[in-house]
């Protein structure tokens, strides 16, 4: 296209306008995001209660942290509610997503009412809801008591609380549904056509055919799951009123650090474990990216 | 094949799960007009005896009432709307249309902001904020919006502005209208389901939003609902299920308000796109 040097032209031909457009961005860039990640990481290496002056101590909140039981303890049980609660979502989420697309009349309201649930799970009011519902007279032990068995307290019972939890991440479904929903969509019918004339049952079907197509969509979901499960807070806070019990078997990770920081003023110390979940969830991520290789398949 | 059997199976199982998902919320509603010595009696949602003293009562236990809560909710949630959609859809039309240096690695940063766990800078945003007084007011939720912080609807606002045809603006552009006025007379109008689906999810999210709040806002005169309902159930514990049970509602109608209004949109998007 360039003809003499004389009319050789910038690369870019929007430099000035692109960094006018972006300004607001980049500013909010550095000013709320890469300022305060090295604020955070220096803090992390200081005694710190916001009203006077960091204190350097190095890596000894860091190696606190080993010895702290009730960090141990919030550890635990982040581990158990993300393994446990990320693939039933997911499961749920894909055996709906399965069953809705069939070419059914009342998808549009089936769709919307499945994924109610994951635009109002993150409220106060819907833990609210959640702790009256496993409450020992709640409505799951009324439920029990139809078929005569006598549920326990499921809030107060530190061996069950913690699963409450789960089944309130669970119930919330609709969202990996709906991407599971539209990826469905763009599955190639022939493939199906084969399979059904070569004699292929519904779960072979499911298991060799959609399974594998879907499986980019099955990554894109656990890797968004995950990270947000590490994040949970507002659920263990109101099901537990604030402190994580009974004997903090809801403590979640996100909890004790809001306690920690916001409860105790402990700034430094929250500031290490904030940059421990990070290097966590950056870990799960690159395990996921580098096991991708091996189960994702991308058609073509 | 599928067969009438497997479609009437479908049904069933679809059916099935949707009453278990949908009857606590049914519950709740039901539970907030009932007496409060008949809320744990019965797993039947409809009260047998109706009443408003749930709402009445609730209203103002906790000493502030909650027209104060739900205004200063409406009012963070709004302004927040405003600010993403301003600024996201500048930082959008940057990163879709101009041609600058480096762009590709600002997006992959933009990218990478979007996994960056909210935790790693809510400690020293807040002592940035605590310097700058701001504590126990609205700017600390608010002006991270007005420098576009949520990148994920960046991102959705620049898979949007790839799908509008470029030719539009290049003939705008060789009228001579420079970038501001491509931006505002041919982007933005086009653009307006982007804006809507970034509008909605805004305001959900953020009415809904809970720890942010819960950091900054100290004073119950400056309270958000989330917090109000908060500060109810702490102060009730135990003594006041049918308020506390009434208000929960209460806090939820905004947000289910804006989803069955949006529900249609949903909807009507799925009939013009053809699937079933």
């Amino acid at each position: 296209m360039s003809g003499t040097p004389v009319r050789k032209r910038k690369r870019h031909k929007h430099n000035l306008a692109g960094y006018a457009f972006l300004a607001p961005w980049l500013i909010g860039l550095f000013a709320f995001t890469l300022i305060p990640m090295v604020y955070s990481l220096y803090l992390s290496l200081t005694k710190f209660n916001l009203l006077t002056a960091p204190q350097w101590i190095g890596f000894e909140n860091y190696v606190r942290l080993f010895s702290d039981e009730r960090y141990l303890q919030s550890v635990r049980v982040t581990l158990i509610y993300v393994v446990t609660s990320v693939p039933l979502k997911l499961a749920a989420a894909l055996l709906v997503a399965v069953a809705l697309n069939r070419g059914l009349k009342a998808l549009g309201f089936y769709r919307a009412t499945f994924y109610l649930p994951s635009l109002l799970g993150a409220s106060v009011a819907v833990s609210v809801m959640w702790r009256q519902i496993f409450s020992r007279e709640g409505l799951l032990n009324q439920f029990l008591g139809i078929f005569g068995v006598q549920g326990s307290d499921w809030i107060g019972d530190p061996r069950y609380a913690i699963w409450t939890l789960v089944a309130l991440s669970a119930w919330q479904f609709g969202t990996p549904m709906l991407i599971f929903l539209a990826g469905l969509k763009q599955l190639p019918q022939d493939l199906y056509e084969a399979a059904a004339i070569d004699g292929a049952g519904k779960v072979t079907t499911f298991f060799r055919i959609t399974l594998p197509l879907l499986s980019p969509m099955v990554f894109f979901n656990l890797v968004l799951e995950t990270i947000n499960a590490f994040q949970t807070f507002t659920p263990a806070y109101v099901v537990s009123g604030g402190l994580g019990g009974p004997i903090d078997s809801t403590l979640l990770y996100t909890l004790y650090l809001y306690l920690k920081g916001f409860g105790s003023m402990q700034m430094g110390y929250a500031s290490a474990m904030a940059w421990v979940l990070f290097a966590v969830i950056g870990l799960f991520t690159a395990v996921y990216f580098w096991s991708a290789r091996k189960w994702v398949n991308y058609a073509d | 094949m599928r067969t009438k059997g497997n479609h009437w199976r479908a049904h069933a199982l679809l059916l099935l799960v949707l009453v278990a998902m949908i009857y606590p919320m049914v519950w709740l509603v039901g539970a907030s007009f009932k007496p409060e010595n008949q809320i744990f009696t019965t797993m039947n949602p409809l009260p047998l005896v109706f009443t408003f003293a749930n709402y009445v009562n609730g209203w103002t236990a906790t000493g502030t009432s909650f027209t104060v809560y739900l205004s200063n909710s409406l009012t963070v949630s709004i302004a927040t709307v405003i600010a993403n959609v301003a600024s996201c859809s500048v930082a959008a039309y940057a990163f879709a249309r101009l041609d600058f240096a480096f762009r590709k690695f600002w997006f992959a940063v933009m990218l990478g902001t979007m996994m960056l766990p909210f935790q790693a800078t809510l400690i020293p945003q807040y002592a940035i904020f605590y310097q700058l007084n701001w504590i126990n007011t609205f700017l600390p939720l608010v002006v991270p919006y007005l420098l576009a912080y949520d990148a994920f609807f960046i991102f959705l606002m620049v898979q949007f502005i790839r799908g509008i045809p470029r030719e539009l603006d290049e003939a705008a552009a060789l009228d001579g209208a420079g970038h501001v006025r491509v931006f505002f007379s041919i982007v933005l109008p086009l653009m307006r389901p982007a804006l809507i689906t970034t509008t909605i999810l805004t305001f959900i999210w953020t009415f809904n939003d809970f720890l942010r709040q819960l950091v900054y806002l100290s004073d119950h005169a400056r309270y958000t609902a989330p917090l109000g309902l908060n500060a109810f159930v702490d102060r009730a514990s135990g003594s006041s299920y049918g308020g506390m049970l009434a208000m929960s509602v209460v806090t939820l109608v905004p947000t289910v308000a804006v989803f069955l209004a949006a529900q249609r949109r949903i909807v009507d998007g799925v009939a013009t796109t053809g699937i079933k």
